[in-house]
């Protein structure tokens, strides 16, 4: 279960992941963030994203055009 | 608390910002931006045609012209913007509205709103002194915490950085 949930649906590069940041630093530790988005770029650049800031990408999956992602905070 | 180590191991990366129109104004915010967001210490650097950027009310505006490659889409297909048209008066302002009212559209985000995001994401912002003076600017009309220096102050900063752009 997330412990918050990001609306970034209808945003575009790179608003997803701006917003992803500001919301990850809010919070602390092994915490989990739940990020919808329709944008398609999103999917390589949230794993680029996790990869680089050591921040866990637990789930990708998408539902319609709705891609949803669950981060865990390093 | 506060990993002194990992900072010293930090990736960074500076860009040389020179050009301001609308459409040009988007690749260094970008992905300054974004490198911010993935840890990246970066240092955006404003020169000539590219230091109107800072100031505190921006009008950016775009021009079709010299672009031969422009397309913009149009009724499920694209049509290109021929010199021409951007020759007449009145075109560049009214491309730039086309420009911003698709970008808002497609949910991309403002320029406003990348510098916003870059001051706060403490990426360090340095304003070229010789462009001030050759434009005769005035560092009060730039936003709040531009740094201002020369090319020794970017040259300082490109030799530590693993990423340089030019753009």
């Amino acid at each position: 279960m997330a412990d918050q949930m990001l609306d970034a649906k209808g945003l575009n590069c790179p608003l997803p992941i701006l917003k992803a940041k500001k919301a990850l630093k809010g919070m602390t530790a092994g915490q989990v963030l739940a990020i919808e988005a329709t944008d398609p770029g999103s999917v390589a650049d949230f794993a680029a994203f996790c990869s680089q800031t050591g921040n866990e990408l637990l789930s990708q999956s998408s539902e319609g055009d709705v891609y949803k992602f669950e981060i865990k905070r390093s | 608390m506060l990993d002194t180590s990992d900072m010293d191991n930090a990736k960074s990366m500076s860009i040389i910002v020179t050009k301001g129109s609308l459409d040009w104004a988007y690749p260094p915010f970008i992905l300054g931006t974004t490198a911010a967001a993935m840890d990246v210490d970066v240092t955006m650097f404003f020169t000539f045609y590219g230091l109107p950027l800072l100031k505190k009310e921006l009008d950016l505006k775009f021009t079709p012209l010299g672009n031969a490659a422009m397309e913009m889409p149009m009724m499920g297909g694209h049509i290109a913007m021929p010199n021409i048209v951007g020759m007449l008066p009145g075109v560049g302002g009214m491309a730039g509205k086309m420009m911003k009212n698709l970008m808002k559209k497609k949910g991309v985000a403002s320029i406003e709103d990348l510098r916003e995001a870059a001051v706060e994401s403490d990426v360090r912002i340095i304003a070229c002194q010789m462009t001030l003076d050759l434009f005769e600017y005035d560092v009060n009309d730039m936003i709040d915490g531009v740094e201002l220096g020369g090319a020794a102050t970017y040259m300082e900063t490109a030799l530590k950085s693993d990423i340089n752009l030019f753009i």
